[in-house]
């Protein structure tokens, strides 16, 4: 079983390193067809061509693609991920800055969202068509059908401008106590957990219900197993697959998607160092973020995999 | 604990169905049995057998509701319970004996977790005595390995031991009242009667009362001491076996055991037999997974199969579950390849996957599959379902689809208003006559059934397989008829094969084979099928412990 489990995460990775590779063309590529070039970007409308052309030599602009492609890869591969074009700083250094804020983010609101999205999603599961079903339905589809931009401008509006409790941006770098971490994670956590608690709650009542509709939980039921058992020790074991490839779609989305929250409260995550990277046509930087989007949604995936062959008896005995 | 005494009064059970009214399923249900005693319910599917049953542990399925009635278990009336109370009963005074074993185990958790689980909840021992408990159960009911079989997962044990698992599940907290629904009725027949002797002699040990919810009248004669025939959730008739069996007073239960003795029919008249060969197949193979160098595949499901149907002749082909049944209708039928050996039609070689094959073989071959439900798109009405072939092979306009569709349903005697129903309109035997009308809407020359009568109720079955021979009479056509049942087979066809294990046991004339088996399988087989006789599963003699060897007589 450890042999095969062994074999199974070694082919994992290594079609996780061929899809990243893809990843990385297909970036290189949609930025190369980008209008207007980083040299003019960095420069601005009012430079002179010869000005831009300087500039192109000296970032290695006017080497044919496939050739910067092939010095991207290599240096990608020794671990060198360049420079960037806009300001000239290491791209490690820039996604060194600003990848621990969005790790810490994401981990923040793992840490609250998994277990109250699992807890709902039961709970609901357990009360099919009940009162407490149709009320987390209720809650559940409104998080989801607002818009986060919405949700967070009106966090700002009630927390910052009214009651003026919490600061309406989130400058990490003014935390020096619990208090202060918590106000200013408060906010951005909020809204985030709002779009994947939902999401993952209804994925969860979806995947526990299957199960207990089924004829071993009938037979639970008429061994005289009280209801938390049945659901905890019978249904729940089953429906784990599911459930973890939910989390991980959510989760995945903590790292790449999270653009507007990072707008909204001005948080220095790896979202906004993207977006800023596309604008400028900044190569280097774009491709490393992409890699870590890719890379970060590739690993959930597959653990996400993992916790549902490790599950089934079936799957794992294989 | 010894058995308990059942009495049952006036129960009545309510369904919801979605945006329906409430109506009565199970009305005025009375009986009484004596401790020790096996009570058996009898009826086809939707007779309420299960339904009643279920109440005996004071639950009913989501949507239904008890209405009224009690259910007394020696001095506890069991539908006054609390909540609390009746968990209490459940798996400890009354316990369930699933229909579907492999369904009801949880596939996620050890054997052992769940066949003491009852007896821990409730207290009734700790986990070494459950164990132990369990093991010595597992010895009784001549499971394999009883020390160790509990250490599985569901899927790594067969069908049968799963059930016989069941039933150690249910004795372990030694119950006043075992209820087995269906127990048996997904087995083998080989198996059954491994099962059934294992559940009657436990049974009898402890001294235990019982319900058995069956549709197969042969079973119940073996195990039950009362007989309750139901139909739509009322009392047909309730008696001791003898008497149900002997003189029976009320006309379905006559046509019950009609339905379960059917006539030793005569071969159907040569009239079709024109020796004209249709469908040759010689020294076939079929295997999944790799080949190896010598190209044989590794699992051989399939292996030297020979065989030849005339026009209009029947080829009946019986075997176990696993012995490759369905494997040779696919590989006719294009499925699946053949790895060795090619399947001949018409006298012509055609080709072995579906890939080779012209619109006009497709349509000379029609396939029937056991289940009408799956087989059947639940979007498309009735019209459109038989519209289709004969659009796809015969081009046909409006008004001449509209003639022949009509021409189909007379043809399996459905009534034309069911024509824009769709399937979850129907009944069960409806389904199976809309499935058997688009094949024959091809207009083919062999249609291959694989258990067409399998998933349904005895006498629905029963009229299935008269449409069949009349269509046979009629239209000439050929079946390469696929069943478990030997009596559906002996009254169809004209030749049998015998499959075991993926080899051919026995060939030859239906009369021959069946009525004088040379093969050891064969007549372990035969000898397996239940009679409708009390005392016939002392008689038999057979059990799985007797391996017939795979090698023709």
């Amino acid at each position: 079983m450890r042999d095969s489990l062994f074999g199974l995460v070694l082919g994992r990775l290594a079609s996780s390193l061929i899809t990243l590779l893809l990843v990385s063309l297909v970036i290189f590529a949609i930025t190369s067809l980008l209008p207007g070039d980083t040299a003019q970007q960095v420069l601005g409308q009012f430079a002179t061509p010869e000005q831009v052309e300087a500039l192109r030599t000296q970032l290695g602009l006017d080497q044919p693609p496939l050739l910067r492609y092939w010095q991207w890869l290599s240096g990608f591969a020794t671990g060198d991920l360049g420079r960037s074009a806009s300001n000239g700083m290491d791209v490690i250094q820039l996604v060194n800055d600003r990848l621990p804020n969005s790790l810490l983010l994401a981990a923040i609101t793992t840490v609250i969202s998994v277990p109250v999205a699992l807890i709902m999603g039961i709970a609901a599961a357990m009360r099919r068509g009940g009162v407490l079903d149709r009320t987390l339905n209720l809650i559940t589809l409104s998080m989801v059908a607002v818009p986060e931009f919405l949700v967070a401008t009106l966090a700002v509006l009630i927390f910052a401008v009214q009651l003026g409790w919490l600061p309406a941006l989130s400058y990490v770098s003014t935390v020096d106590s619990l208090g202060a971490f918590m106000k200013v994670y408060a906010m951005p956590v909020l809204t985030l957990c709002s779009v994947l608690i939902a999401q993952m709650a209804r994925m969860t009542r979806a995947a526990l219900i299957d199960q207990l509709d089924s004829a071993y939980i009938e037979m639970a039921r008429l061994k005289g197993v009280p209801p938390m058992r049945r659901v905890l020790r019978h249904a729940l074991p089953n429906a784990i697959g599911p459930i973890a490839n939910a989390v991980a779609l959510s989760l995945s989305y903590l790292l790449g998607g999270v653009i507007i929250v990072e707008t909204i409260f001005n948080y220095p995550g790896i979202a906004s160092l993207m977006v800023d990277a596309v604008s400028n046509r900044d190569l280097a930087l774009v491709q490393a973020c992409a890699m870590i989007f890719c890379g970060a949604y590739l690993l959930l995936v597959m653990l996400a995999d993992l916790c549902a062959i490790l599950s089934n008896p079936r799957l794992r005995n294989r | 604990m010894q058995g308990e005494s059942l009495i049952v009064r006036d129960l009545d059970i309510c369904a919801t169905p979605p945006g329906e009214d409430e109506h009565t399923i199970v009305s005025q249900i009375n009986f009484a049995l004596k401790p020790g005693e096996v009570m058996a319910l009898i009826g086809e599917s939707g007779s309420g057998k299960t339904t009643i049953a279920l109440a005996m542990m004071g639950y009913a399925r989501r949507g239904c509701r008890i209405a009224g009635g009690s259910v007394q278990l020696g001095e506890t009336d069991v539908l006054s319970l609390s909540p609390v109370e009746t968990r209490a009963l459940r798996g400890h005074r009354v316990t369930y004996i699933a229909q579907s074993a492999a369904a009801a185990f949880n596939p996620s958790r050890r054997l052992m977790d769940q066949v003491i689980e009852g007896a821990l909840i409730h207290g009734v021992m700790d986990r070494q005595q459950a164990q132990q408990k369990a093991i010595q159960l597992f010895g009784e009911l001549a499971l394999p390995d009883p020390e160790h079989i509990g250490n599985r997962y569901p899927h790594q044990v067969s069908g049968g031991q799963l059930q016989r698992l069941m039933a150690a599940m249910a004795l372990i907290t030694d119950p006043a009242l075992v209820i087995l629904d269906e127990p048996t009725t997904a087995l083998d027949v080989t198996t059954q009667v491994d099962v059934l002797r294992a559940f009657k002699r436990v049974m009898h040990e402890r001294g235990t009362t019982a319900l058995y919810v069956s549709h197969d009248l042969a079973v119940v004669a073996q195990i039950a001491d009362h007989v309750l025939v139901l139909k739509a959730g009322e009392e047909q008739e309730q008696g001791s076996v003898a008497q149900i069996l002997e003189q029976p007073d009320h006309a379905y239960t006559r046509s019950l055991l009609a339905a379960a003795r059917p006539p030793a029919q005569a071969p159907i008249s040569n009239k079709h037999r024109t020796g004209e060969e249709l469908l040759r197949i010689d020294d076939l193979q079929v295997g999944y997974g790799h080949c190896n160098r010598r190209g044989e595949p590794d699992n051989i499901v399939l292996d030297h199969i020979q065989l030849r149907i005339d026009r209009g002749q029947a080829l009946g082909v019986i075997g176990e579950s696993g012995s490759g049944k369905s494997t040779l209708a696919r590989a006719v039928s294009g499925l699946v390849a053949p790895s060795r050996g090619a399947v001949q039609f018409n006298r012509r070689e055609i080709s072995p996957t579906l890939r080779g094959r012209t619109p006009d073989q497709f349509r000379r071959i029609q396939i029937v599959f056991q289940s009408a439900d799956n087989a059947l798109n639940p979007a498309h009405t009735v019209r459109r379902l038989l519209s289709r072939p004969l659009e796809t092979y015969f081009h046909m306009n409006r008004d001449a689809r509209q003639r022949r569709i009509e021409e189909l349903m007379d043809l399996v005697k459905l009534p034309r208003t069911l024509l824009d129903r769709k399937p979850r309109e129907l009944s069960g035997g409806q389904k199976q006559r809309v499935n058997l009308a688009r094949a024959l809407a091809a207009e083919p020359d062999l249609i291959l059934c694989d258990e067409v009568t399998s998933a349904l109720d005895t006498v629905v079955g029963a009229a299935i397989l008269e449409l069949l021979a009349e269509l046979r009479r009629e239209l000439g056509v050929a079946y390469l008829f696929i069943s478990h049942n030997i009596s559906t087979v002996r009254s169809l066809c004209d030749d049998v094969m015998v499959l075991y294990q993926g080899k051919c046991v026995e060939f030859g004339p239906c009369s021959t084979v069946l009525n004088r088996p040379q093969h050891d399988y064969t007549r372990k087989l035969i000898g397996s099928v239940p009679e409708l006789q009390p005392g016939w599963l002392e008689a038999c003699q057979w059990s799985t412990h007797t391996q017939p060897s795979t090698v023709a007589v």
